[in-house]
């Protein structure tokens, strides 16, 4: 029961990092990014090759991934998502998908379909208490999304640049006005939110370890769920919703039925949004006439 | 003014029997091309799912162009359909002998029951608005996706049976058939569909949507979705048009899923996955939203185009997706579009000039 409930705990965190990556974009840029799940493929990659490959050791290898997906982000950005600005919002998602089989093909002519043994990262004996064995990895999981939590806040709330990207998401041409420059913080919260996948990536790969060019789909999709389930756009929510989610999916899996868990998640989601159309964290928005 | 008002009728017919006819001619053409043999057996293949597909795509036209609603739970619909329309002609095949009376009982069974789905789903989902209301329908798609790759279905002199457990729990006497066995799907479909049935499943969707379109209900329809507030306002019941809209649109789905089954020998819940809603998306999207001729062409071209990258080999994928970036880049770029358009112009003037 207890380790269930830390397992669900760690899977969830890995959720809420990425949630937090989808609810930013969201939030400043009103795009839903659904190449966000394959950035947090290539940050597997990455540390992958770097620390198989060239040998490095783990934190090295763990911020050569971030580094790179944070460039990457960038680009994408700018090559793909800038010039659409003004456009619908569903050209955007169109746009988005586009990218998302860009990187699951690039990955796929790189690294080959065939799934990677991803290596140990965290050298770390298991914690046992009692008769309950916790597993390093969930408790690395656990503390380092703490960690990027507490700091993400402090940041959007006591920052400079803070303060700006929270100001462009409520009112871009306000922002403007202010003297914010709205494209440069756009694109710092597109490298933020890559940079967290990055560091998702990497935890997730170390739970899971099987690495695919598809690898990074399915969270994605669940973690974009999550973002929605806590109320998108909301930064305590993305991570209230990831945790939970995560909770569900193992109990789901624990007690339920372990082909049938990913029904249930939804199904809690739709339930959820039924009773609250807004998700859990989520603002009510008045409709003006 | 009575003038102008048929002038303006004649147009919409007009456009409506372009439509019609684009389809017949690209029956008759392939219809052609493979009686003479000048078809390659890989784009043989294709013509059935491209009917397949050009429905998904109009029906799915249906929900976002014309009632404004994000849907990422489309091929949801197809497989509830496609798996109706495999257990029916399953189980049917002693009953029915007549192969292609078969396939339109599945067709219709399968557009049922996946229109009884849509109207399950539609009413707690429509209370959603906007993106919210996609995550949902992406929910529901999943979902309907794990319950199938759980499901199995038997037969046997005393009907049909049903387990989400495994094999034995159906109970089969002797003698019994399994047609649906979870995640291995359905295996040893007998293939029923044909092109004919494919194209005139197309032109009944288009003559339904088209005649929609001008009706009643399809102005309602449009009106909620160009301004829900005023068009509730005018006393347009809101929900019931938009469910309207959103079960016939799955409904057809069903029909489609159902076509593209019975092409197979087997057929995977896994098939019908996220992917598979989103590619009908993008039919819509680069066709253009709301715009019913161009899901057909973008539908049949983008299941066309993996076969004709072939040379790319490998790249081939890659290639259709920097295709799609860059096509929603100039589409959505006023310099880049004017640039197309003059060159569209010059090259037309030439031709017109070396004509002459």
């Amino acid at each position: 029961m207890v380790s269930y409930l830390i397992n669900g705990i760690s899977l969830g965190s890995v959720y809420a990092i990425i949630a937090l990556g989808y609810t930013m974009v969201y939030g400043i840029a009103k795009m839903l990014n659904f190449a966000h799940g394959d950035v947090i493929m290539i940050g597997g990659y990455m540390a992958f090759c770097s620390t198989s490959y060239l040998g490095w050791p783990v934190i090295p290898s763990v911020l050569f991934s971030v580094f790179v997906c944070t460039i990457l982000g960038m680009i994408i950005e700018k090559l793909a998502y800038k010039p659409l600005r003004e456009a619908s919002s569903l050209a955007v998602l169109i746009t988005a998908i586009g990218v998302s089989y860009f990187l699951q093909n690039a990955a796929l002519l790189i690294w080959s379909s065939n799934p990677k043994a991803f290596p140990n990262m965290v050298n770390l004996p298991n914690l046992v208490i009692g008769d309950v064995q916790i597993s390093s990895v969930a408790i690395v999981t656990i503390i380092t999304s703490i960690i990027i939590m507490i700091a993400l806040t402090m940041f959007t709330s006591k920052t400079k640049l803070g303060k700006a990207m929270r100001a462009v998401s409520e009112d871009k041409g306000a922002a403007q006005l202010m003297g914010i420059n709205v494209n440069a913080t756009i694109s710092m919260t597109f490298a933020i939110g890559s940079g967290l996948a990055a560091i998702a990536g990497v935890l997730l790969c170390s739970a899971y370890p099987t690495l695919m060019p598809t690898t990074g789909a399915m969270p994605g999709i669940k973690a974009f769920t999550a973002a929605v389930f806590g109320g998108i756009g909301s930064i305590p929510g993305a991570m209230l919703g990831g945790i939970l989610l995560g909770i569900i999916e193992i109990f789901a899996k624990a007690y339920i039925s372990t082909q049938l868990s990913d029904a249930i998640v939804f199904a809690v989601l739709i339930i959820v949004l039924i009773v609250k159309p807004t998700g859990l964290l989520g603002k009510k928005i008045a409709e003006k006439v | 003014m009575g003038d102008m008002n048929k002038k303006k009728l004649s147009k919409k017919a007009s456009k409506s029997f372009v439509n019609y006819g684009i389809v017949i001619c690209f029956f008759i053409v392939f219809q052609i091309l493979s009686s003479t043999g000048h078809l390659g057996s890989s784009l043989k293949g294709q013509l059935i799912p491209i009917c397949a597909y050009i429905v998904m795509a109009l029906s799915l036209n249906l929900v976002v162009g014309i009632s404004g609603e994000l849907s990422l739970g489309h091929a949801g619909f197809m497989s509830v359909g496609a798996f109706t329309g495999v257990v029916v002609a399953q189980s049917l095949a002693s009953s029915v002998p007549n192969g292609q009376m078969r396939l339109i009982m599945a067709l219709i069974i399968g557009a049922l029951v996946a229109g009884i789905a849509g109207i399950l789903i539609g009413i707690p989902v429509l209370r959603l608005r906007g993106d919210y209301l996609a995550i949902v329908t992406l929910a529901f798609g999943e979902i309907i996706k794990n319950v199938l790759n759980c499901l199995y279905v038997g037969i046997d002199e005393r009907g049909l049976h049903f387990s989400l457990k495994d094999e034995p729990s159906l109970h089969l006497e002797p003698g019994g058939k399994t047609i649906l066995s979870g995640p291995m799907g359905a295996l040893g479909v007998t293939k029923l569909s044909t092109f004919f049935v494919g194209i005139i499943l197309i032109l009944l969707v288009l003559f339904y949507i088209q005649n929609l379109i001008d009706s009643r209900p399809g102005r309602a329809i449009a009106a909620i979705r160009d301004n829900r507030i005023a068009a509730e306002a005018c006393g347009i019941p809101v929900t019931k048009y938009k469910l309207m809209a959103f079960v016939t649109s799955a409904a057809m789905a069903g029909a489609a899923g159902a076509l593209y089954a019975l092409n197979y020998s087997t057929v995977v819940p896994k098939k019908f996955d996220f992917n598979t809603s989103i590619l009908v998306l993008v039919f819509v999207v680069l066709g253009g939203i709301g715009n019913l001729r161009g899901s057909i062409i973008a539908a049949a071209l983008l299941t066309v185009l993996p076969e004709l990258l072939r040379e790319f080999q490998d790249y081939r994928m890659l290639v259709y997706a920097i295709v799609l970036i860059l096509v929603m880049l100039i589409t959505n770029n006023e310099k880049a579009m004017t640039f197309v358009r003059n060159t569209i112009d010059n090259i037309m003037k030439k031709s017109r000039k070396e004509a002459a």
